[in-house]
């Protein structure tokens, strides 16, 4: 199969994730949406790994693993906190720095 | 000897600071220290003349180099001093006469509280008159022409809650710094020609020089004399002046500083050599203030003012000698020093006067005083005499020689000139005449002392309650021996001086001598200038001798009239500068306004306008943070492409 497809459905699923995180206000499915960029970018640095013959592509998204769990941690922690706090999942009740 | 030159200086401003800097407890015994150390500047100044005396013509400068002030590359400053036969003359003048003025203000002063105050002043002043003439370059002479400015300037405001003395300070003040300022462009423009300011090699190189720079140089140094020794157009202050403690009219306004720019021109002697032109400019100058000061001299009522107003006139011989070259330099000088004495002796008679009367200075209030006060009478009506040039006394010898040499200047220069030094001694025997008989002869005018309200504005020394008549007596021994010294000098110092040219052959090696072309004889001067003394006195006599002087001055002819305004001078200034000044700052307050200001304010608001535009996209929505992000990568890609494309 032409590894190049591969790169189509990066496109699409990274294009997905920022129309999300543009457009949705629920901070669960923006959180949702930015692991979805991620993991887009990760099926792009894999696919190119596979293109070029160069393991460094498939390193890379290890690390990226890595970061985005512990991105996941903090995120969910700021979001629960967020929640308790102003009783919404809208990231736009929290435009404001003070309560 | 050479050493002690720097005493001569150092004495006086250790009293200064002494006196300044003390306090309270320096109250009962300041004025004999100060006076003390004023006689010691004299007694070292008398050793060095003696010393002066013993040497030979050509071998009389001293010298002495006390450290650089200013060590620069190709800028060299020294604190330097030459003491040579015209610097030696001004030494003794000023502190002969300044000791004799402390001595006279002891008494004159006693009852004012601030009197410790007065002679760490008057020292301060004696400091800095001996710095500018002891100074051996221009640099150093300004210091002490600034020196003498600030002494002038605390001198004439020492009653300064008076608003007419505060503000008559303030006045002489800033009318001087007009003089000061043509004083420093002089010495820069020295610096720019010669490269040095120091007296020898500017005035040796001064003959190398071109007319134009030096004609520059000569005119800036006049500008200078005209501040400091009140000659026309800079006169106005001088009158003002008066609002001071008397013995300071006599030592500051009539005896030594006003005499800073006939020393400053004589001095430049080289200088003005070379420059033909500012040589007539400065005998012009002369012509008109003597005029000048006369006319004033004649119409005013005030007895410091009329001496006020000779003093001008007097120094306008001086600056017309100076202006007349060689011919007239050691005249000049010679003048000056008779003028100190006779001057300083009519100014402390004033005092006296004054001292006597419950300060009362309207002339017409005096009267018949001869009977009451007959020291200051006899030692005033010495120095009338010797101001007039009666034959035999000071002024006759020396006012004499300056008419001689006006008409030497030859051509028709000459005559203009020679014709107004004539008519200025008429004035001068008219003008003197009229003082001396308005206040020592006639009636008794006298008016009780002035009322309560009044009071407030008088000396706080006066001692007296208002409403009293005044009880005329003769001042205590301080005063009148001062005024005994003095009117012995103005008796025997012109004869002394002119008798065997001995003045001349003195002063000759530093300032040079030539003879001139008289187109009359001397004799024929003499006997003119005897006849035009007659006219005065005798017009005078007519006036205000036959007849009784009213009380409330007549309203005069309208010369009397401009005469008692100072011939409008201080409406000229004022409307000429002070009007002329106002509508300038007006108009550059308005410039600030719109365009400076308009400019930054402009600047300001346009960043203030686009922060608030820009504040607009900080609006806390996470979102609009995520779109700006998106937009501004997605432009960063699309350039990236479009620059690989291309």
């Amino acid at each position: 199969m032409n590894p190049v497809n591969y790169l189509y459905l990066a496109a699409l699923l990274f294009t997905i994730g920022a129309a999300g995180v543009l457009i949705r206000r629920n901070t669960i499915v923006l959180f949702m949406c930015v692991e979805l960029m991620l993991n887009a970018c990760n099926l792009a640095f894999v696919a190119f790994s596979r293109m070029h013959g160069n393991l460094d592509g498939q390193i890379i998204a290890f690390f990226t693993m890595v970061v985005a769990a512990a991105e996941v941690v903090v995120g969910l922690a700021i979001i629960v906190s967020l929640f308790r706090t102003r009783h919404s999942a809208s990231v736009d009740d929290a435009s404001l720095m003070k309560l | 000897m050479e050493n002690l030159i720097a005493l001569l200086v150092a004495a006086p401003l250790l009293g200064a600071a002494v006196l300044l800097c003390g306090g309270r407890r320096l109250d009962r015994a300041g004025h004999w220290l100060g006076t003390l150390l004023a006689a010691a500047s004299f007694g070292i100044g008398a050793a060095l003349f003696a010393d002066m005396l013993g040497r030979g013509a050509d071998d009389r400068t001293m010298r002495q180099h006390l450290y650089s002030w200013i060590p620069v590359e190709g800028f060299q400053a020294d604190i330097a001093f030459q003491l040579d036969q015209l610097s030696m003359t001004f030494v003794l003048l000023i502190s002969g006469v300044g000791t004799l003025i402390h001595v006279y203000s002891i008494g004159y002063m006693e009852h004012d509280e601030r009197r410790r105050r007065f002679f760490g002043y008057l020292n301060l002043f004696l400091a800095a008159m001996l710095l500018l003439v002891l100074a051996d370059n221009y640099l150093l002479l300004y210091v002490g022409w600034e020196g003498v400015g600030l002494a002038s300037y605390l001198l004439i405001g020492f009653w300064q809650h008076k608003p007419s003395a505060a503000t008559a300070a303030k006045k002489a003040f800033l009318v001087n710094r007009v003089g000061d300022m043509g004083l420093s462009i002089a010495i820069m423009l020295m610096f720019t020609t010669f490269g040095t300011f120091a007296f020898r090699p500017v005035l040796a190189s001064a003959g190398e020089t071109s007319e134009g720079m030096l004609t520059a140089i000569g005119l800036m140094l006049l500008l200078a004399a005209c501040g400091k020794s009140a000659q026309v157009p800079l006169q106005s202050w001088l009158g003002d002046a008066m609002e001071g403690p008397t013995p300071v009219s006599a030592l500051i306004h009539a005896a030594t500083m006003v005499t800073a720019g006939v020393y400053l021109i004589v001095r430049s002697g080289a200088i003005f050599n070379g420059a033909p032109d500012a040589q007539l400019v400065t005998a012009i100058v002369g012509a008109v203030t003597l005029l000048f000061g006369a006319v004033v001299g004649c119409a005013k009522d005030d007895i410091k003012k009329a001496l006020a107003g000779s003093t001008m006139s007097q120094i306008g011989y001086m600056v017309l000698a100076a202006g007349l070259g060689p011919i007239g330099y050691v005249f000049a000088i010679m003048h000056l020093v008779t003028h100190g004495f006779f001057k300083a002796g009519l100014f402390l008679g004033a005092g006296s006067v004054m001292h006597g009367m419950n300060d009362e200075v309207d002339m017409r209030k005096y009267g018949g005083l001869r009977r009451y006060m007959p020291v200051t009478f006899v030692t005033f009506g010495l120095g009338y005499l010797a101001i007039i040039g009666f034959p035999g006394l000071s002024g006759f010898f020396s006012k004499d020689r300056i008419i001689e040499a006006a008409f030497a200047k030859g051509g028709t220069e000459g005559w203009i000139l020679g014709s107004v030094a004539l008519l200025g001694a008429a004035i001068t025997a008219f003008y003197m005449t009229r003082v001396m008989l308005m206040t020592f002869f006639g009636e008794k005018r006298w008016q009780p002392a002035p009322d309560a309200d009044a009071a407030a504005d008088v000396e706080p020394s006066a001692g007296h309650r208002p409403g009293e008549m005044p009880h005329p007596h003769e001042s205590p021994k301080s005063m009148t021996v001062p005024m005994i010294v003095l009117a012995f000098g103005s008796v025997f110092a012109g004869g002394f001086f002119a008798i065997g040219d001995r003045f001349l052959n003195w002063l000759e090696p530093v300032t040079g001598y030539e003879h001139g072309h008289p187109p009359v004889s001397a004799l024929t001067v003499t006997l003119a200038t005897m006849a035009v003394l007659a006219v005065g006195v005798a017009i005078a006599w007519a006036m205000y001798g036959r007849r009784p002087v009213p009380v409330t001055a007549p309203r005069g002819s309208l010369l009397t009239r401009a005469a008692r305004r100072d011939l409008l001078q201080d409406d000229f200034n004022h409307v000429v500068l002070v009007r002329g000044g106002e509508h300038l700052t007006r108009s550059l307050v308005y410039v600030d306004h719109s365009l400076v200001d308009g400019v930054v304010n402009g600047t300001a608001a346009s960043v203030g306008g686009l922060s608030g535009r820009l504040r607009k996209l900080q609006n806390g929505y996470a979102r609009s943070y995520a779109v700006s992000m998106f937009g501004g990568t997605a432009i960063l890609i699309a350039a990236t492409l479009l620059m690989r494309a291309v």
